[in-house]
């Protein structure tokens, strides 16, 4: 695999899971250093100079989400590790989790040290059980070898980390609703302000963090931020877990350096090796299922004919007209046989079932959404449910308490933009919408370039 | 104190006043409308978006407007901020948008619900509705549960405002029912049927914007315009005692608490005035209550086109 291996370097050795492997190959040198001979304040500054920002999708440098902390006297301070994977086509904190828990382990102990909190927990999602007896076996372990508890390392610093799963809803992967779960009542988000780096778990000031975050707090710690932020582009910095899946040769979990293109990325050897069966690629989803999909002609290149790379701002080039995000990194690519219609109404029905429910656009919208999608893709919609899409898209937009509103009717409105005639078509040929499927589309590159 | 300018119309708050309670304090149309804040019930609001109102001016340190609309009634205000309510069009069509989303799966069986006429959602739909639906499916429905012989529960009339569960929380000493499943299945439910019982869960009637929890005392007696509202008072140990009877003739047909323009309960001596089971339920004999005169309401609903002086009245008064 090209490019340096920051997190999953390890990872193919045999037994990594256990302490005593972990900690032969490495393991556990950034609590050390980070103890022995940092202040909690030197690791945030090491965190901010290695300009990380969160994997979670929001893409908020870490560093400067750790300055908000509030720290008043006297009042306990909690690191929430946000291990509540659930956006479609994300399945990299799984793998980090299942392959190598030290890690993360290894991360929320320096993490929480920077942060001054002594009790911290792994909020993980129910579906995940399996990985949370991977992870309470591995934090015995660390208990077992000193590395939590009282006194770590001799350094007086005292942690407990406990892993708490949740019921498996989507929404509380939000940070506000993940707090309202673990503290046992029902997982609708919170109003913000304020926010949790003031008043979170308890009332207590908490930082919640990804999983992917808080494992890069390692490198940084060992190598320092300087090191960590040489590799990348520009703002987006270090290496990102990359999600590959749908119509590709090799999908998979890959750590990439930010800055590869997006082409060498779904055609290089040394990644996805392209799109499986010979076929053409006709669509992607660059950052999990809520960013807006791209069609073939503007993912490896921007509205501008430059390359699309791998970061941050690339991905993002070009605003909502012609851009897309980076997101988690659930890279979904489609070959010319898929539906656009029927992935559009799939993630429709999705928000739609795990919308929580409290605020009124985002409840009534994500189902009317899908009951309208549920029209189109089965060959009963009109001309006006386009239309009527877009406008519903705009009423739940930017309206709802938390971004589950936004996540709904971005990929919807994203696909209506790009895929217009596809949808057009569904209402056109009912009957063979059925059997067969659009096809590729002629792509409007002049149009979306006047954008 | 601090200054906000609400629709051009300059206000000053004490700081941490909502942009909401600014306007209140201004009054008059520059209101945003609200069905889920209640401002006696500490936690409300933030969760019906019919509030959403556009900031135009952040601060005066920083006048930045915000780029989403704010829900007026958790957002606290700032010196120098510019908030536009009536005067924004974008407020107007996404209110609109909002009233869509609560009406398409509403049942619109207002013809034969109490709570027609005093009713939130009703008047909310009148200014911000359209006269057509452009949901073609089955609305949504429920089946009924029995939460107890006093309260009516009609979940399809539900618009999820959690008033009723603040209540339970803050007014009673347990609350025994609350919001099962979630998106648009989300439901106001007790899970046990017929638990609903305390001596103050009654306010659960008064506080619902929509007619989901009514008086199963009253039910399909009367239409409450053709009711007379008296301001009453009874001796009551559990309460104040200080309520609203609705009479038609000499017969008490239902008792309510003192609720203010914004259809909330009011403040007697700093304190709100809620009522128990047995006022409300109970007491519906003359001589129970001490009546002192005709009770002013002051809304813009149909209870008070018939008995009171309207704008309109005023209006034509005028250009006769």
């Amino acid at each position: 695999m090209a490019g340096r291996q920051l997190l999953l370097e390890n990872v193919h050795i045999p037994g990594i899971e256990t302490f005593d492997v972990y900690r032969k190959n490495g393991g556990y040198a950034s609590v050390e250093k980070a103890l022995k001979k940092m202040t909690p304040d030197e690791v945030v500054e090491e965190v901010k100079k290695s300009g990380l920002r969160g994997r979670g999708g929001a893409g908020f440098p870490t560093g400067m989400k750790w300055s908000f902390l509030a720290k008043p006297d006297g009042v306990p301070r909690h690191l929430v590790c946000n291990a509540d994977e659930s956006e479609p086509g994300t399945f990299k904190d799984r793998y980090l989790m299942e392959k190598i828990p030290h890690l993360l382990i290894e991360g929320m102990i320096t993490s929480s040290y920077a942060l001054g909190a002594n009790l911290s927990f792994i909020y993980i999602r129910g579906e995940f059980m399996y990985i949370l007896h991977i992870l309470e076996k591995a934090i015995a372990e660390a208990y077992a070898n000193g590395m939590l508890g009282k006194n770590i390392m001799g350094s007086g610093f005292d942690l407990d980390l406990v892993v708490a799963p949740g019921g498996g809803a989507y929404i509380c992967g939000e940070e506000t609703a993940l707090l309202e779960s673990l503290e046992g009542k029902r997982g609708n988000p919170r109003m913000k302000p304020p926010f949790p780096a003031v008043k979170g778990l308890w009332g207590c000031p908490t930082v919640v963090n990804n999983v992917e975050s808080i494992a890069a707090v390692v490198p940084i710690v060992n190598d320092g931020g300087e090191e960590y932020a040489k590799i990348g582009i520009e703002r987006s910095t270090g290496t990102k877990l990359i999600s590959a899946s749908g119509n590709l040769v090799r999908p998979g979990v890959y750590e990439i350096e930010m800055g590869v293109s997006v082409e060498e990325f779904i055609y290089g050897d040394d990644y996805c090796r392209g799109i499986a069966n010979g076929k053409r690629m006709k669509a992607c989803i660059p950052g999990g299922s809520s960013v807006p999909i791209l069609p073939a002609h503007l993912v490896t290149k921007t509205a501008a004919g430059e390359n699309r790379l791998m970061t941050y701002e690339s991905l993002a080039d070009g605003g909502f007209a012609s851009g897309s995000m980076l997101g988690s990194g659930g890279f979904i690519v489609f070959d010319e046989d898929q539906c656009i219609v029927r992935n559009t109404y799939t993630f429709a029905r999705f928000y739609a079932h795990e919308s929580c429910g409290q605020c009124s656009p985002c409840r009534e919208g994500t189902g009317w959404m899908e009951k309208v999608l549920h029209r189109l893709e089965y060959g009963h919609g009109t001309m006006e449910d386009i239309s009527l899409l877009e406008e519903i898209n705009k009423k739940i937009e930017g309206n709802t308490i938390c971004p589950l509103g936004d996540a709904a009717a971005w990929p919807v409105a994203a696909a209506i933009r790009h895929f217009r005639e596809e949808f057009e078509w569904h209402v056109t040929h009912p009957a063979e919408a059925q059997t067969r499927n659009y096809g590729l589309i002629q792509p409007r590159v002049e149009e979306i370039k006047a954008l | 104190m601090i200054k906000v300018t609400i629709d051009d119309i300059e206000v000053e708050v004490e700081p941490g006043t909502t942009i909401l309670n600014a306007a209140r304090q201004i009054g008059g149309e520059v209101v945003p409308p609200a069905m889920c804040y209640y401002s006696k019930l500490p936690g409300t609001g933030g969760k019906c978006r019919t509030c959403l109102v556009e900031v135009a001016a952040g601060s005066t340190a920083d006048p930045r407007p915000m780029p989403k609309l704010m829900a007026s009634c958790s957002t606290a205000v700032m010196d120098g901020m510019v908030v536009k309510n009536k005067t924004s069009q974008r407020v107007h069509d996404n209110r609109g948008g909002v009233v869509e989303f609560l009406l398409i799966n509403h049942p619109l069986d207002c013809p034969i619900c109490d709570q027609a006429g005093e009713c939130h959602l009703q008047d909310l739909g009148y200014e911000h509705g359209s006269a057509k639906t452009r949901y073609k499916e089955e609305r949504r429905t429920f089946d009924p549960i029995d939460i107890g012989n006093k309260i009516k529960l009609h979940m399809n009339r539900c618009i999820l405002c959690y008033r009723c569960v603040h209540v339970a929380n803050q007014l009673t000493d347990s609350r025994v029912h609350g919001v099962m499943h979630r998106g648009e299945h989300a439901e106001i439910s007790t899970y046990i049927e017929n638990a609903v019982e305390n001596d103050f869960s009654g306010n659960m009637i008064d506080v619902c914007p929509v007619g989901a929890l009514t008086d199963k005392t009253f039910r399909f007696k009367s239409r409450v315009w053709f009711l007379k509202p008296m301001e009453a008072e009874c001796s009551c140990t559990k309460c104040s005692g200080k309520a609203v009877v609705w009479m038609f003739g000499n017969e008490i047909y239902r008792v309510t608490a003192r609720k203010d323009k914004y259809g909330e309960v009011e403040n007697i001596e700093d304190k709100t005035a809620w009522i128990c089971n047995d006022c409300r339920f109970d007491k519906k004999d003359v001589s129970a209550w001490n009546i002192a005169g005709p009770r002013k309401i002051d809304r813009h609903s149909v209870i008070s086109q018939g008995k009171y002086a309207t704008k309109i009245d005023k209006g034509l008064n005028k250009i006769g």
